[in-house]
């Protein structure tokens, strides 16, 4: 079973998830489960560098009702903040 | 998984509202091969992940993926396969010993990639609540019995996937 546990809390986030070097579709499945840990109203980080992410974080968000609060694209790594919403 | 009742995006609609039922993903695995049995498992583990109800169908050669022990010894084949990086010509790998190596090559770009094997997919699949039907005329065409098995695989015939399947919002043949 893939590593599913999250860093420390990072700054603007309640809990933070390294996907960096993982491709699809670890860094969806990981999301989810992490943020079914979280309550409504917190936040999940997540950094990628599978280009696909950039595709699959919005869909993820949408399929789930999730909010999508920012993407960030910067030297190969991508950024995303999610709410949990329910 | 959990039924989210946010409101529905205006683009698609996605989300489902409260009382609504969760989407669907019925999936027929037909294939007992490695590059057969990825795309099966990481449809459903994705799918799961968005909160979709899954079930896959093992039938024929696809029933290996869910064999207690060949599920973790599945193979690619070069052979009749040109889009393999091996570049070899159909009589070279007809030889013994190519299947080997095209498998062996496979699970190292998997490893390298950090993609969990077979195994360890199946049990992300089962920890999701993906659920797995044994085709029960394919155990009986090839004589394989339940306890040959993963044991969460249910026994059913096309029907009973056909009872899922008939309100699938996704259905794939693998």
């Amino acid at each position: 079973m893939p590593d599913t546990t999250l860093s420390p809390t990072t700054a603007g986030a309640d809990a933070a998830l390294d996907c960096k070097g993982l491709l699809c579709p670890l860094p969806v499945y990981k999301a989810s489960r992490a943020l079914d840990r979280l309550r409504p109203g917190q936040v999940l980080r997540v950094e990628c560098t599978d280009p696909g992410s950039l595709a699959d974080f919005p869909a993820l968000a949408r399929q789930r009702g999730f909010t999508l609060l920012s993407v960030a694209d910067r030297d190969g790594i991508q950024v995303f903040h999610l709410r949990r919403e329910t | 998984m959990t039924v989210t009742t946010a409101a529905p995006t205006p683009e698609t609609g996605a989300v489902h509202g409260e009382g609504q039922r969760r989407r669907r993903l019925a999936l027929v695995a037909s294939k007992g091969t490695l590059d057969g049995a990825y795309p099966v498992l990481i449809l459903a583990t994705t799918a799961a992940s968005l909160g979709w109800e899954v079930a896959i169908f093992f039938t024929f050669y696809g029933l290996d993926i869910i064999h207690k022990k060949k599920h973790k010894k599945l193979k690619v084949s070069p052979l009749a396969n040109p889009a393999m990086p091996m570049a070899l010509p159909s009589l070279v790998g007809a030889l013994p010993g190519m299947t080997a190596a095209a498998t062996a090559m496979m699970k190292g770009w998997m490893k390298r990639s950090h993609m969990p094997g077979v195994g360890e997919f199946l049990d992300m699949a089962r920890e999701s609540g993906v659920r797995l039907y044994a085709c029960s005329t394919t155990m009986g065409v090839m004589g394989i019995g339940p306890n040959a098995l993963l044991a969460d695989a249910d026994i059913a015939g096309a029907t009973a996937f056909l009872d899922f399947a008939a309100d699938a919002d996704v259905s794939l043949f693998v």
